[in-house]
């Protein structure tokens, strides 16, 4: 299940919801926004989503992630709105029986929704410039692996 | 003569800063999205290429040649940048 929230992410809820007594396994990825980026200080940055296919594209790829990996539950959240240097921006958690499976699937999802879910990022820099993540120069995306 | 069609356009992002609004009503005789993107980035000044973007129809990802009708919700996606 995916959902996009434009309050804080409380990660304990999150875990303790996904509590299953046939799991021995759970692994989470949490994005935290982060201080810089290509050299500039970053003091915050909003999201912004297309709602409707980011809801049709995530739940697809949770679904790809069930096919490929035999994992019990997964739960991904990602936030819209501003948020603050260290904030959580996604939550990805995944339980499965053994730990395996979960190392897999949670990479997975996260991956995916990098790289398909419509959610643009905006960074407000210290030097008071502002810019879309990947569209700086709106043409020639440069790769990362983060 | 293609019969102009009214299409609904969503902007998202620096489309959406581009265009100065989050969405708009179209009339159009483009016959496909790829069409459709030339005209509005002669109107609104986009600056993304064409093959920078996506498209979706009606909520769901589609082709840059795919036959448009007339009331489709169109929106044009820039490079995404979530996670």
């Amino acid at each position: 299940m995916f959902s996009l929230s434009p309050e804080p992410i409380d990660v304990q809820k999150l875990r303790d919801g996904m509590i299953l007594e046939d799991c021995g396994g759970f692994s989470v990825f949490e994005g935290w926004v982060r201080n810089l980026n290509e050299g500039k200080i970053v003091q915050k940055l909003t999201y912004e989503a297309y709602e409707e296919l980011a809801l049709l594209e995530a739940e697809r790829i949770e679904k790809e992630a069930f096919e490929l990996f035999p994992v019990k539950q997964i739960r991904s959240v990602h936030r819209v709105g501003t948020l603050e240097v260290s904030e959580v921006a996604v939550w990805i958690g995944v339980a499965s029986v053994h730990r395996k499976e979960s190392f897999g699937a949670c990479r997975y999802v996260i991956d995916e929704i990098k790289k398909r879910v419509p959610i643009w990022k905006k960074e407000f820099f210290a030097d008071g410039t502002e810019a879309w993540t990947r569209c700086d120069h709106c043409a020639g995306n440069h790769a990362h692996d983060h | 003569m293609n019969e102009t069609k009214e299409i609904r356009l969503g902007y998202f992002a620096v489309l959406r800063e581009q265009a100065g609004c989050d969405c708009e009503v179209f009339e159009t005789t483009a016959q496909t999205p790829s069409e459709l993107y030339s005209e509005l980035q002669a109107k609104n000044g986009f600056s993304i290429d064409q093959d920078a973007l996506r498209v979706a129809i009606n909520g769901d990802f589609a082709e840059f040649d795919a036959s448009l009708s007339k009331g489709d919700e169109v929106v044009f996606i820039p490079p995404v940048a979530g996670g």
